[in-house]
């Protein structure tokens, strides 16, 4: 198979028309670095309007609290719009970045004030850092208030801070345990609860204001703490000191390989030790600086074995059929709202995939077994039917096909596209097959 | 010539009955081992027992949950108070189809992860090694006369309960499918290929005309959506199903979080009693979680990660009414490592004893295959 056929489909939303996918790592992350420095849709500010806003209307009546959520069900659909425009549109590896961290960092949108953040979140939080440093971006997370919001560290106070005694509030070990379990060492590290525990009090200063992050000296448990063996903060810990153990923390060598095996999970799907040990190396040896990291990863022959282990998500195989299409910014921007609802919203729920609300902190699984299910392929395919009726009047099957999987497509597939019945048919069977359906 | 609004989508003859259909395996002539029915019901997040079955006689209890109001708990025993939100159930304690274990836990120590603590829930082994399979796909493979309807993965989340190599089904009632001959005879060709798409395709065909629910995308309405199309299935030849609920990670709040999942728990064991209907006699349903909570609250009137808790179980099949379990106390120094419920049975004892009463499996063929290395120990009577 064509190495530009594995780059469009394992490292980007797939093949679409006059797409011509890099073949080097070099292009690739150069690409990405472009990325990196897209604008973010809305300002920071404009978001915190949007939910002052939002919070006042909730305070006042029915008629108004509707509006509220109607106005929050719009800028929704602008978010979701805004991720498949860059889906659609990038060169393929850096929006494959971008939604590799957001998962890692998983924030589900759970409750209003987390659907209006997470957005924000992976525009500022993440994308920068795409092509950044590991500590950069680990830091970066965990003084998001998205994520702080949702792995409760805004209500865990120091018991012994100035504000724990006086309100007898304490600790909330919720996001130190996924900074350790699922962001950083992983759970087979080598941790104990007692590091958990500590880094919990250590953490404790680390909120959120309506403005946005804040560090609270009036909360922060007084220290010092121990995490991995390391002493923290001294008698009183600031802001700093938490950046060091964060830093120190994304470059502990059960960190390095932890991430170098989900990247190699996440893309290739293989399993391959030494290759594993190889990219923690890289990463260590780099100070987890990730273009580093892909390179090693990019330039082994590895990462271009031709057979597809993965099954796309549902947001994947969604854009990488309007990317197939032919769809771009324009046309996402004229989807009507209903068929978003309907088409995009809908759909992947059907299909397992709430938008934004992956069902826990450790993200959507990486397991093709979790996605092809008999409830999940039947929604691909009542979709796949549908999405044909719309674009056959434009697509000729056999091009559609070519266009879509090149030399990935199967002589079987071939011959069933050929022979079926109708436009439709035809379209439809190159969308719910198994080669788009992997990566 | 086929028009083409008939491939792949849902046309006028979706309703028509199954047996017009050609995709459905006639399942009819499989015989099934016997006739009691269980339901495992996977709590995800974590769920508190010691808010949701309170040891209201521990004076330690208020000590430890300053905050947390008991006023309005359900005397179950002397000793013991349900929460108000599983209010609904009671009647189903008083005529002996509800009970509890309590200070219960799976091996799982320590690290407190909820997915570690869900994959070995229901791998059912003791160490760290949980492999690929469940202990009810297990179950499954020891039992007479099984077919792929036996068991039934119910909703969307993949239960590593029934992965194994016994065969299983899966489906959620939000899903339907409805195919034209030809298009299932291309599917089949373009799928032969790859085995992973070829069999949820296949199963996805057979099982398109089960299902005549509209979506049920609101939590309780969820609940009632899973449990109605298990109760359906056990109703034919389904003898084994597992859904799971979740919304138990009540780390903030948990005065205003709790209820919602104990809400959506009550609906979904009432649903099934009811759509059960004379079978709910011969059905357990068994609720178990990955951990419990930790004794004293956080920070936040909400608890964290912890290790002893409570399962919760129902059915007609129960000598119910009962709290089992060895109570280890909440004093400071009975707890374990200073911060958790002490767990004093585990919790694969119950459901091995429900398996043992419910179907022809022995003591040591649950010992060794279904969950193996563990001690069943003393009969603690949950089956009548």
């Amino acid at each position: 198979m064509q190495r530009q056929t594995i780059s469009a489909i394992r490292y980007g939303y797939g093949l679409g028309p006059g797409h011509q996918p890099a073949t080097d790592a070099g292009t690739m992350i150069d690409a990405a670095r472009k990325t990196a420095q897209l604008a973010p849709r809305v300002t920071l500010a404009e978001r915190a309007k949007q939910i002052a806003a939002y919070r006042e209307a909730r305070q006042m009546g029915d008629d108004a609290r509707k509006a509220a959520q109607r106005k929050l069900r719009g800028e929704g659909m602008h978010d979701v719009r805004a991720l498949l425009s860059m889906a659609v549109t990038d060169p393929g590896f850096g929006a494959r970045l971008v939604s590799f961290w957001s998962d890692h960092f998983t924030v589900a949108a759970n409750g209003p004030l987390l659907r209006m953040l997470v957005p924000d979140f992976i525009e500022r939080a993440i994308r920068p850092h795409i092509t950044g440093s590991l500590p950069e971006m680990l830091r970066t997370v965990a003084t998001h208030p998205a994520m702080l919001i949702y792995l409760n560290q805004v209500q865990s106070v120091g018991p012994n801070s100035r504000a724990g005694q006086r309100q007898d509030r304490g600790l909330n070990e919720n996001l130190a345990r996924e900074i350790l379990e699922l962001h950083t060492l992983g759970v087979t590290g080598r941790y104990s609860q007692s590091d958990v525990r500590s880094l919990a009090e250590l953490l404790t200063g680390l909120s959120a204001s309506r403005y946005g992050f804040q560090f609270r000296q009036g909360i922060s448990e007084p220290g010092p703490h121990t995490v991995l063996g390391k002493s923290y903060g001294g008698r009183q810990a600031t802001l700093e000191h938490i950046e060091d153990a964060l830093t120190d923390i994304a470059l502990h060598p059960d960190t390095a390989r932890h991430l170098a095996g989900k990247l190699v999970t996440h893309f290739i799907g293989i399993e391959d030790d030494a290759f594993v040990t190889r990219l923690a190396d890289v990463y260590l040896t780099s100070k987890g600086d990730l273009p580093s990291l892909y390179a090693a990863m990019l330039e082994d022959s590895r990462a271009w074995q031709p057979s597809f282990l993965k099954a796309k998500l549902p947001f994947d195989f969604i854009t990488s059929a309007l990317k197939a299409a032919g769809a771009g910014a324009n046309d996402i921007a004229n989807i009507k709202p209903s068929d978003l609802r309907t088409g995009v919203f809908g759909a992947m729920q059907l299909m397992g995939q709430p938008i934004f609300q992956p069902p826990g902190p450790d993200g959507w699984d990486e397991n093709p077994d979790a996605w092809i299910t008999p409830p999940g392929l039947a929604a691909r395919i009542r979709w796949a039917a549908a999405f044909a009726e719309r674009i056959e009047a434009t697509h000729d099957p056999r091009l559609f096909l070519e266009t879509a999987l090149a030399d990935a497509a199967s002589p079987v597939l071939k011959f069933a596209v050929g022979g079926s019945e109708s436009r439709v048919e035809g379209i439809a069977l190159t969308l719910v097959s198994p080669e788009f359906n992997r990566r | 010539m086929q028009s083409r609004r008939a491939f792949l989508t849902r046309g006028l003859a979706l309703g028509c009955s199954a047996a017009a259909s050609p995709f459905v395996t006639p399942v009819t002539f499989a015989s099934a081992p016997g006739d009691n029915r269980l339901v495992v019901i996977v709590l995800r997040g974590a769920m508190d027992g010691l808010d949701v079955v309170r040891p209201l006689g521990d004076a330690h209890l208020a000590t430890h949950r300053p905050s947390m109001d008991r006023d309005a708990s359900l005397p179950l025993t002397d000793y013991f108070g349900l929460h108000p939100a599983l209010a609904p159930l009671m009647p189903l304690w008083q005529t002996g189809e509800l009970s509890v274990a309590h200070a219960v836990s799976t091996p799982y120590r320590d690290k407190r992860s909820h997915f570690d603590g869900q994959d070995i829930l229901e791998a059912g082994v003791s160490g760290s090694d949980i492999g690929e399979d469940g202990w009810l796909n297990r179950a499954l493979s020891l039992m007479p006369g099984t077919t792929s309807n036996t068991a039934f993965a119910v909703g969307h989340d993949n239960l590593r309960l029934l992965m194994g190599p016994a065969p299983t089904s899966t489906w959620s009632p939000d899903s339907d499918l409805d195919l034209s001959p030809q298009a299932q005879l291309l599917l089949q060709k373009v799928y032969a290929q790859d085995p992973l798409f070829h069999e949820a395709a296949m199963k996805a065909m057979e099982l398109a005309d089960l299902t005549d629910n509209p979506m049920a995308t609101r939590r309780a309405q969820r609940a009632e959506a899973l449990a109605r199309f298990t109760a359906d299935r056990l109703r034919e030849d389904t003898r084994l199903a597992a859904f799971s609920i979740t919304g138990w990670d009540t780390h903030a709040n948990q005065a205003r979080t709790l209820p919602n999942a104990l809400g959506e728990l009550s609906t979904a064991i009432l649903t099934l009693k009811q759509d059960l209907g004379p079978i709910w006699q011969n059905t357990a349903v068994l609720c178990l979680t990955e951990f419990g909570r930790t004794v004293r609250e956080n920070g936040s009137n909400g608890t964290d990660h912890g290790t002893g808790g409570a399962a919760i179980f129902a059915g007609g099949a129960l000598k119910g009414g009962r709290i089992m379990g060895d109570w280890p106390g909440l004093a400071p120094g009975d707890l374990y490592k200073d911060r958790d419920l002490m767990p004093t049975r585990d919790v694969r004892q119950f459901a091995a004893w429900a398996m043992a009463g419910l179907f022809p499996l022995g003591q040591s063929a649950l010992e060794s295959t279904v969950f193996p290395g563990l001690g069943m120990g003393d009969n603690p009577g949950l089956i009548a």
